[in-house]
């Protein structure tokens, strides 16, 4: 699977989904094409899905909250008879190389927290409609979802068949969500896990794996009044008209990706990736009106929707590159201006959205499951929701004092009120309040430094960088880092990182990027599920696994 | 009146299955059966209900005596639960299972599947019940009337036997999933039944002889390779069922048979030998052969669709578990596992019908497919010959199985019955041509008056040859309650 993955789209290029507008309510559905798989060797029946059907998806949910604010509840639903959903493409998933199962998993499980975080962060509700056959990544979808109806016409179900059928694990969620989100008892989830039919009627309700079991010839009605009712309901302001996503402004070359606001630079032979943000080159709109008419250019939303796309670029086209050097280019006081005015309008609607989709960006750079580092030279701009990139990598390094022959305004790092709870992680803490695990004073004594352009002694002694290096050391102990990275075995690397970088307190996303995925990815690795002779690679011979039945 | 608190099973409920010492399984079946009473009741009119049908009831599994022919009130038949002889020490005939001993109880890995073929299977069984139970209201003929009635009690009693197996091997599981098989009703909006074929309606007796025709022999083909399984009882169930089916098919050739003799007859009467002089036809009050080619059109289509996917996990999983088999397993011969072969399936790529060889396991829905689409070719030469003998110009011919799909890999496309693919919108525009019309069904419908005497049949269908257990052609089958 060496094809390039794109992760932009839009709605001219839509071939597995389908949504209708009518007013607060729009209704998506799921209409995959058999013939539309993102590679060759398999066909995505029953509505099961994909890279490619996941990628609309994502694209369709961020569309909603920039283009179509007046949604407040989306009901996600089957285009197709008797099948809501068959989950992921299981032959996809048998001819997958590890890595690809395992991006696929990651992006399919951001897609779901966005989603499902929507209405808090947005007020936009999705609910689920679920008629027909409802299973594994299927049930997942809905599971994602804030409300559950399942029709009752004695046969649609839910399930989660990955244990029986395939020795894999439900691992977009579903395992963490039944527990942790539906809290449904653990006994019960244990049979409903292991059993491939799935539960059916008032039982699901009963189990609290829907919310709610609708007669069959009353279910389309219902769906449609109670969808009505949730709109009625929302306390989301009314919003007459969003803006439009616009195609990004990005070209390839053999060596990066040039974009507006952020240039990429590979570096193969170092394994190396440079993400250079440039930050905003003009001041900031004068108010949200003039934010609203520059839409998609306002360098703000520009800045995070590039950042995005290249991100989800090197995880997926460049997974050789084990480093990523993130880097930024400009002046720390406008990048603060710019953050400010959306800061100072919380409660408008397109205000809003930018800042939760930095908090998505940012969360996305968390995830990203390559050595991370911040390099803060002279002349750059690490200051509000760029500061937080600082944090987000695993080490820093500042330029101290001047440079011979460089002219640049001094390295510094500013803080402002987006970093103490904007822009927070998946543990629902700050990326300070993360670092700082260890003495929560020191949040308070940062709360003081806001708005100072700190220099290298300052930002160190607040310990918002690792190191700092004059002119002298600097060259040899970037290098020296950099070098020593690329030497140590991206797979403890990767693990290692994991480990350190989610300090503190569980919740539901924790616990899927960490216990759920790593279980996954650990079983994706087995003999049992993808040997020669392994559930997955024997789904659709008629043959069964055949399992190794030592425990490990 | 059945006693609904004392059902005496012993009694009420043939059965080889040593029902009385089963103090659990009798239970459960208690606990079921006012239910199936309910279901009954409300299902065929009541006129019928009290009426005495004349009908052949299952008292043995042996096949020289295993029914007898009396009077008898419907709901008052004797629904056993009959397993076909158990054969020592019988073997488990195919997939990965091969030669291991039958299971004679559920193996724990394969409960779910076995369950889920069973509840489809047992599904279907009343599902054609209720499609056809306003035609005792036309019928033709007494003699039709106590065939329909003869099938509808089978059909239930074939209920009752998946219903069993339910109860007895599948614990609380089965019994929930036996309760579904009373809520699911043909057509319902609520709960449809599982399969699309058993939600259409029969709403005249060309399609019942048709449906019984071509639907039932699905239900035999099905039966047939459930009758493989490595678990013995439902293998047991299965092989008994299949004695009873015949007689439906029976009733489906010689249905669907004496209609085209009654065409003939009326066309060499009137001196007609066109067979496409339709209007001429129809005012003699017989159906034109054209249209019952397109009934045969429709429903042997259906019918093909309820063989599932060409390609299918599900299929292959039951074969190689030993949970189904093919049809006639043991006379096949090869090594009956068939991890290595290829079997050649139908499909559709750029626009071309070609075929090409798949895993043999991932075929066997399509393999079932090819043996019925044999077994039902016999029937319609049998027709052909009809008409030959007749003098007229005209052969009944199955339409080429890409046509007027809606599951497997021919749904995508729009197919002839000739097998050319073409656009949908030409398809549409042409349908009316290969598929009964509402015109033709009205027309259909006008011929559809009850015939309630004795020894006489309705003017579009002839009389049968032979009367049901040999009685004589006047016999009164149906002893009817006009209250």
């Amino acid at each position: 699977m060496t094809k390039i993955i794109d992760f932009q789209t839009d709605p001219s290029k839509y071939r597995h989904w389908k949504i209708d507008y009518d007013g607060p309510v729009a209704n998506l559905y799921m209409d995959v094409d058999e013939n539309g798989g993102l590679f060759e060797g398999y066909e995505l029946k029953l509505n099961s899905y994909d890279l490619g059907v996941d990628i609309e998806l994502a694209d369709i949910v961020q569309r909603m909250r920039f283009e179509h604010p007046e949604v407040k509840v989306i009901v996600m639903q089957s285009a197709k008879d008797k099948v809501f959903c068959a989950g992921a493409n299981i032959r996809m998933l048998g001819g997958a190389a590890h890595s690809h199962k395992v991006n696929f998993c990651k992006f399919t499980n951001e897609t779901r927290n966005t989603y499902e975080a929507a209405l808090a962060d947005s007020g936009q509700n999705y609910i689920c409609a679920v008629k027909g056959a409802c299973a594994g990544g299927g049930y997942e979808l809905a599971l994602a979802c804030n409300h559950i109806m399942l029709t009752d016409d004695s046969t649609s179900s839910v399930a989660l068949p990955e244990v029986p059928l395939l020795a894999v694990l439900p691992g977009t969620g579903g395992l963490t969500r039944v527990t942790d989100k539906r809290k449904v008892r653990r006994d019960r989830a244990d049979v409903f896990c292991s059993i491939e039919e799935g539960v059916k009627g008032k039982r699901a309700k009963e189990w609290r794996l829907v919310d709610e079991v609708i007669p069959n010839s009353k279910f389309d009605e219902t769906v449609v009044a109670r969808a009505r009712e949730m709109a009625a309901n929302s306390d989301k302001v009314d919003v007459a008209q969003g803006i439009e996503l616009t195609p990004l402004s990005r070209s390839f070359t053999a060596d990066g990706i040039t974009y507006s606001t952020v240039e990429v630079v590979l570096n193969r032979s170092a394994k190396r990736a440079t993400v250079t943000i440039k930050g905003p080159d003009a001041a900031a709109p004068a108010d949200v009106d003039a934010l609203a008419a520059q839409g998609a250019e306002a360098w703000i939303l520009r800045c995070a929707r590039e950042l995005d796309d290249a991100i989800l670029h090197l995880r997926n086209n460049e997974k050789e590159l084990g480093l990523i050097e993130f880097q930024t280019q400009g002046d720390p006081e406008l990048v603060i201006a710019h953050e400010a005015l959306l800061l100072a309008n919380k409660d408008h609607w397109l205000a809003n959205e930018i800042l939760q989709y930095w908090k998505r960006v940012l969360k996305r750079v968390d995830m990203t499951s390559r050595s991370l580092v911040a390099i803060v030279e002279h002349g750059s701009c690490f200051a509000g929701p760029l500061a937080e990139l600082l944090w987000a990598v695993d080490r820093s390094y500042m330029m101290l004092e001047e440079f011979d022959g460089d002219n640049r305004p001094l390295a510094t790092v500013t803080l402002s009120d987006g970093n103490f709870g904007t822009y927070k992680m998946g543990n629902d803490l700050t990326r300070l309040e993360t670092r700082f695990l260890g003495t929560p004073e020191d949040i308070a004594t940062l709360e003081g430094l806001k708005g100072q352009q700190l220099e290298a002694d300052a930002a160190d002694d607040a310990g918002l960088v690792t190191y700092v290096y004059d002119d002298i050391d600097w060259e040899d102990e970037v290098r020296l880092f950099m070098e020593e990275r690329a030497s140590f075995s991206p797979d403890a690397m990767t693990g290692m990182e994991a480990n350190l970088r989610f300090a503190g307190p569980e919740t539901m996303e924790t616990r899927i990027f960490g216990r759920l995925t790593a279980w996954q990815n650990w079983i994706f690795q087995r003999p049992n599920a993808v040997g020669p002779d392994g559930a997955l690679q024997r789904y659709g011979t008629g043959m069964r696994g055949e399992y190794n039945m030592e425990r490990v | 009146m059945i006693d609904l608190i004392n059902v005496s099973y012993d009694t009420q409920i043939p059965n080889n299955v040593n029902l009385s010492q089963d103090k659990k399984v009798l239970k459960a079946l208690e606990k079921w059966h006012p239910g199936y009473i309910n279901w009954w009741n409300d299902l065929i009119p009541q006129n019928f209900q009290e009426s005495m049908v004349y009908l052949r009831t299952a008292v043995s599994v042996d096949p020289k005596g295993w029914a007898k022919f009396d009077y008898v009130k419907m709901p008052e038949y004797r629904w056993g639960v009959l397993l076909a002889p158990a054969v020592e020490d019988r073997k488990i005939p195919m997939g990965e299972h091969y030669g291991e001993p039958a299971w004679q109880e559920v193996p724990g890995e394969y409960r779910n599947m076995l369950k889920r073929l069973i509840v489809i299977q047992g599904d279907t069984e009343p599902g054609s019940v209720e499609q056809q139970r306003f035609l005792g209201l036309t019928a033709p003929s007494l003699y039709d009337m106590r065939n329909l009635f003869q099938v509808n009690v089978e059909e239930g009693r074939h209920l009752w036997a998946m219903v069993y197996l339910l109860q007895k091997y599948f614990g609380r599981d089965g019994r929930e999933e036996a309760d579904d098989l009373l809520v699911r009703s043909s057509g319902s909006d609520d709960s449809p039944r599982m399969l699309g074929a058993f939600n259409e309606e029969t709403p005249d007796w060309l399609s019942f002889f048709m449906f019984t025709y071509f639907t039932d022999r699905d239900g035999k083909m099905q039966l047939e390779s459930l009758a493989q399984s490595g678990f013995d009882p439902l293998s047991r169930t299965c092989r008994f069922m299949l004695t009873e089916e015949a007689h439906h098919m029976f009733v489906g050739e010689t249905g669907v048979g004496r209609t085209i003799q009654a065409t003939l007859e009326a066309m060499n009467k009137a001196g007609i030998t066109d067979p496409y002089d339709i209007n001429k036809i129809r005012d003699l009050g017989v159906i034109d052969l054209p249209t019952i080619q397109k009934k045969l059109n429709l429903h042997y289509t259906l019918s093909l669709d309820l063989f599932g996917q060409e390609v299918s996990t599900n299929a292959a999983n039951a074969f190689n578990y030993g949970i189904k088999g093919r049809y006639m397993e043991q006379r096949i011969d090869d090594d009956h596992k068939l991890q290595n072969d290829t079997y050649a399936v139908t499909s559709v790529k750029d626009g071309k019908i070609i075929t090409e060889d798949v895993p043999a396991l991932t075929a066997i829905n399509m393999r079932l497919r090819d043996d019925y689409v044999r077994d039902a070719a016999g029937g319609v030469g049998r027709w052909n010959k009809q008409i030959a003998k007749a003098g007229i110009d005209y052969e009944f011919k199955m339409p080429h199985e890409g046509f007027h799909r809606q599951i497997g890999v021919f749904s995508a496309v729009a197919v002839d019955p000739d097998g050319n693919i073409m656009s949908s919108d030409e398809w549409h525009k042409r349908k009316d041509e290969w598929l009964p019309t509402k015109a033709d069904g009205d027309y259909i419908q006008s011929l559809m008056v009850p015939c309630y005497e004795p020894g006489k049949y309705a003017s579009w269908i002839a009389a049968p040859k032979v009367g049901i257990d040999n009685k004589p052609g006047d016999f009164e089958y149906v002893k009817l309650h006009m209250a």
